[in-house]
């Protein structure tokens, strides 16, 4: 879509888009190139030298088992966290569009966590976890007797990650769900109600069916969450641990470039995350034209 | 609704409550352990009503912050915070606002070129080039300042495809009646664009200070000195070690200050709130 009317000057669009170019060019597109460009490269251990080694670096990488390990670690993350999420928002998005009173009441009370980031919601569910004094940790050896020790057991850290980072998202699922099925015409509903389907067979058959596109969008959100929105989730919680298994990719890339400096290994990792964006960006704007036409 | 089911009625009415309680626990937690002293926080287990330290316990973190770890006040980062989460978004509004109305309003050479630099910005959040990016902002000599803090996060692709997306369905006569009139292009910028803007700029407004407030990894790497932490960074700091050794009723005092601005936001404009969350992501 193009404008009819347009104005013309021959310097003033330049200097309107100089800005954001600008910042752009030096903070995105550089940086990235840097990164590209790294990633062909392996340094000395003192850092002194470098030399071009070609494509050794992501040899090295898919030789490695601690990366493909992560590759494990960030699919499984992501899984549980898409599927946990988008199950629980749409459960309480469902009840919420049932309600006729107190509906934007629960709204409200179920929004703010959006406003928590991701490294307080790690705080806050380390302290709830924590080993010794947390306070689910006593109920759940109480009550279960479930003995809870995150820093020792790795599925529980990826469990309390997992939960954390649900909670964290859960606002957002929701805020789209519910638009979604006040969206969906009530005319359906009631025919099919008039034709003696009971609520779980609607739900299934008419509101499941036509909420599809909210929920191919927002599971595809929810993997760009996990993949890289939960950065500070990890680092105030398992810091990757224990061992390697919430070692998620993004998180590796931190630590392989930040803590061990291993700069060509850890820029390989952005380029292979960098395609991995990009191929999830091209899914979802796919998916987001084909939309518009519904 | 399209029947009365009473039993169902209440069946919601009961998964709400549930949700929104099982939702809320984490925060009450928090709090409560914000008002009470040290000691009977790591009782095991601690007291689940709240207690008589809150005054306490948030004048210390607000004035003189953790007596471990990090020392810096939470005052200070509050400060940070607001700057960095202000500074994010009206910088963010700014530059896209402008340079969406170069590429709506204008025909030019590399129009198409500008656009497109723009998008795959999307491709490349801080994550996926943390080490470079650090290297410019170095280079530039803006580690530990405000402008390291936000200007390498203004650059936005989302926010000036919303803006792009609003100035293609603004009617074509009011640029034709502004033009028969004698007025410029950024007359009319100023005068009817930029009004007409107002609900997205809100919408845009509570996600990016959002946004900004919530930064973690970009401050992480560029604030070394205590006096440029942010709240969130802060917080990270405060805890040094083991379960038992943290300074768990400053922490969690922390935490709640860390929270109560972002969520003071949305609430108090919760209309744009879910009016950006939906645009932003179209």
């Amino acid at each position: 879509m193009e404008k009819r009317v347009v104005f013309r000057s021959a310097w003033l669009p330049y200097a309107l888009v100089a800005p954001q170019i600008a910042i752009t060019l030096i903070f995105f597109f550089w940086p990235a190139a840097q990164a590209v460009w790294y990633s062909f490269q392996l340094q000395d251990a003192f850092g002194l030298k470098t030399q071009f080694v070609g494509l050794q670096n992501f040899v090295t990488l898919f030789k490695d088992p601690h990366y493909l390990n992560s590759f494990r670690v960030t699919a499984v993350f992501s899984v549980l966290v898409a599927v946990l999420g988008l199950a629980i928002a749409l459960l309480l998005a469902v009840m919420a569009d049932r309600v006729v009173r107190g509906a934007m009441g629960y709204k409200t009370l179920l929004i703010w966590p959006y406003a928590v980031a991701p490294a307080v919601a790690g705080v806050l569910y380390a302290f709830l976890f924590a080993p010794s004094i947390g306070i689910v940790t006593y109920a759940l050896r109480g009550w279960f007797g479930i003995n809870w020790n995150w820093l020792l057991d790795g599925d529980q850290a990826m469990l309390l990650v997992v939960i954390a980072a649900v909670w964290n998202h859960i606002s957002y699922n929701f805020v789209f769900f519910l638009a979604g099925l006040q969206s969906i015409p009530r005319s359906l509903i009631e025919a099919a109600a008039i034709d003696g389907a009971g609520p779980m067979r609607r739900f299934w058959t008419v509101v499941f069916p036509l909420l599809s596109p909210t929920t191919f969008f927002l599971l595809v959100i929810n993997v760009v969450y996990a993949f890289f929105g939960t950065f500070g989730l990890i680092d105030a919680t398992t810091q990757g641990g224990p061992g390697q298994d919430t070692n998620i990719l993004v998180y590796k890339v931190y630590h392989d470039g930040v803590k061990a400096a291993d700069l060509g290994g850890s820029s390989a990792q952005s380029v292979i995350l960098m395609f991995i964006v990009i191929a999830l960006t091209v899914v979802q704007f796919r998916f987001v034209e084909r939309r518009v036409q519904y | 609704m399209v029947e009365r089911r009473p039993f169902l009625t209440v069946l919601s009415h009961a998964v709400m409550i549930l949700g929104v309680l099982l939702i809320a626990f984490p925060v009450y937690v928090t709090f409560v352990a914000s008002t009470h002293t040290l000691d009977r926080i790591l009782e095991v287990p601690m007291p689940l009503v709240p207690g008589g330290e809150l005054v306490e316990n948030y004048r210390q973190a607000l004035t003189a912050g953790s007596t471990k770890g990090s020392r810096a006040a939470v005052g200070a980062m509050l400060v940070n915070s607001t700057v960095m989460a202000l500074g994010i978004a009206l910088g963010k509004i700014a530059i896209s606002i402008v340079s969406a109305f170069a590429i709506v309003y204008f025909r030019f050479p590399l129009r198409m070129a500008f656009f497109w630099m723009i998008f795959v910005t999307l491709m490349l959040p801080v994550e996926v080039r943390i080490i470079p990016t650090f290297k410019v902002a170095a280079d530039l000599n803006i580690l530990n300042s405000y402008l390291g803090l936000t200007l390498p996060l203004i650059a936005s692709a989302t926010a000036t495809f919303l803006f792009r997306q609003f100035f293609l369905t603004v009617p074509d006569e009011l640029a034709e009646a502004a033009r028969i009139d004698g007025a410029g292009p950024m007359r009319f910028f100023w005068d009817v664009l930029l009004p007409l803007s107002k609900t997205s700029i809100a919408a845009l407004f509570v996600i990016q200070f959002i946004y900004g407030w919530n930064q973690y990894l970009w401050p992480l790497l560029i604030t070394t000195d205590e006096s440029m932490y942010t709240t969130v960074i802060g917080i990270k700091r405060m805890i040094v070690g083991s379960d038992a050794t943290n300074e768990w009723n400053l922490i969690m005092a922390t935490a709640m200050l860390a929270m109560l601005p972002p969520a003071i936001v949305i609430l108090a404009m919760q209309r744009w709130f879910v009016r950006g969350l939906v645009e932003t992501e179209k």
